[in-house]
C-alpha cells in the first residue's frame, strides 16, 4: 500500500500541541478577516493560503521523530530534520492542490452554484490534485537518474 | 466582534482537524499534503460570503492563488534547507517566512495589479 492511515496516532498528540494548532489556526483566520477589511479582499485573500500551522507542524514532526529515535537509544537530530524536510516536500505538493482549490472558488463562486457545491467541488479538486502531485513525485516520473539518487534517501526516511 | 469570535473558533477547529489528519497518515511525505490543506479558506470563506457576498469571496479566492504559489516556493525552500543545510525545523520555517511574503506580494503586485 502506498499510503495508509493509523487512527491510534492521534493519541500521541499532547494537549498543548492541540492548543498550539487551535490558537494559531484561529488567530490566522481572524488576521485574514482583519487584513481583508483594512486593505481589501485582494490582500486579505493572500492570507487564505498563509502557512498558518506549518512552522509549528514541522517542528512537532521533528520533535516526535527525535524522541522516537532517542527512545531506541540513538541521536535522532539528523533523522528528525530529514523527516521534517520530507513533510515540507509533501506540503509543497499539497500547494498544487491548494492552488486548484482557489481557482475553482474564484471561477465558480460568481456563477449560479450553491456555496456548498462550490466547496465540495473545490475540496475534491484540492485532494485529487494534491494526491496526483504527490504520486508523480513519489514515482519520480519526471526525474533524471541523478535526481532520483539524490532524493532516494529522503523517501526512505519517510 | 461576533464575526471575529466565530472566525477564531471555526478556524481553530478546522485547522486542528487537518492537523489531526496529518498525524494519522503515513508516509510523512503524504501526511505533508495536509500541511497545505485549504483549512483557513474552508473556515472563513463561508463567513465572508454571509457578510460580504460571493463576488467579494471570489476576489479573495483569486488572490489566494498567488498565496498558494508563494506557499509552494516557501515549502520547497524549507524542504531544501532541512535536507541539505541541516538546521532545526523551527529555525528554517521561521527564517524563510519572508519568502512567502515576498513571492505572494510580488505576484499580487505584478499579476493581480494591486493596488
Amino acid at each position: 500500500m502506498i499510503a495508509h492511515a493509523r487512527l491510534s496516532a492521534i493519541k500521541g498528540i499532547r494537549p498543548h500541541e492541540w492548543a498550539i494548532r487551535f490558537v494559531f489556526g484561529g488567530a490566522v483566520c481572524v488576521a485574514a478577516g482583519l487584513i481583508s477589511k483594512r486593505f481589501g479582499p485582494e490582500m486579505g485573500g493572500l492570507f487564505l493560503a498563509f502557512p498558518a500551522i506549518f512552522p509549528a507542524g514541522a517542528s512537532l514532526v521533528e520533535a516526535h521523530e527525535h524522541q522516537h529515535k532517542a527512545r531506541a537509544g540513538f541521536d535522532g537530530t539528523m533523522r528528525g530534520r530529514t523527516v521534517a524536510g520530507v513533510d515540507a516536500a509533501g506540503a509543497a505538493m499539497g500547494c498544487i492542490g491548494l492552488a486548484g482549490f482557489a481557482i475553482v472558488c474564484w471561477l465558480s463562486l460568481p456563477r449560479q452554484l450553491s456555496t456548498i457545491s462550490v466547496f465540495l467541488l473545490a475540496t475534491l479538486v484540492w485532494f485529487a490534485a494534491a494526491v496526483l502531485a504527490w504520486w508523480v513525485r513519489k514515482k519520480r516520473l519526471f526525474c533524471t537518474r541523478r535526481a532520483r539518487r539524490r532524493t532516494q534517501h529522503a523517501f526512505r526516511a519517510s | 466582534m461576533t464575526e471575529l469570535v466565530f472566525r477564531f473558533l471555526i478556524g481553530g477547529a478546522v485547522v486542528s482537524f487537518f492537523a489531526a489528519l496529518a498525524e494519522i497518515f503515513k508516509p510523512k511525505s503524504f501526511a505533508g499534503l495536509f500541511g497545505a490543506a485549504p483549512s483557513i479558506s474552508l473556515a472563513t470563506i463561508g463567513i465572508t460570503i454571509a457578510h460580504y457576498g460571493k463576488a467579494y469571496a471570489a476576489t479573495e479566492a483569486h488572490s489566494m492563488v498567488f498565496g498558494a504559489i508563494a506557499f509552494f516556493c516557501y515549502a520547497s525552500a524549507v524542504s531544501w534547507f532541512l535536507m541539505r543545510i541541516k538546521i532545526s525545523a523551527l529555525a528554517a520555517t521561521l527564517s524563510l517566512l519572508p519568502v512567502w511574503f515576498g513571492v505572494s506580494i510580488a505576484l499580487l503586485w505584478l499579476v493581480g495589479r494591486w493596488p
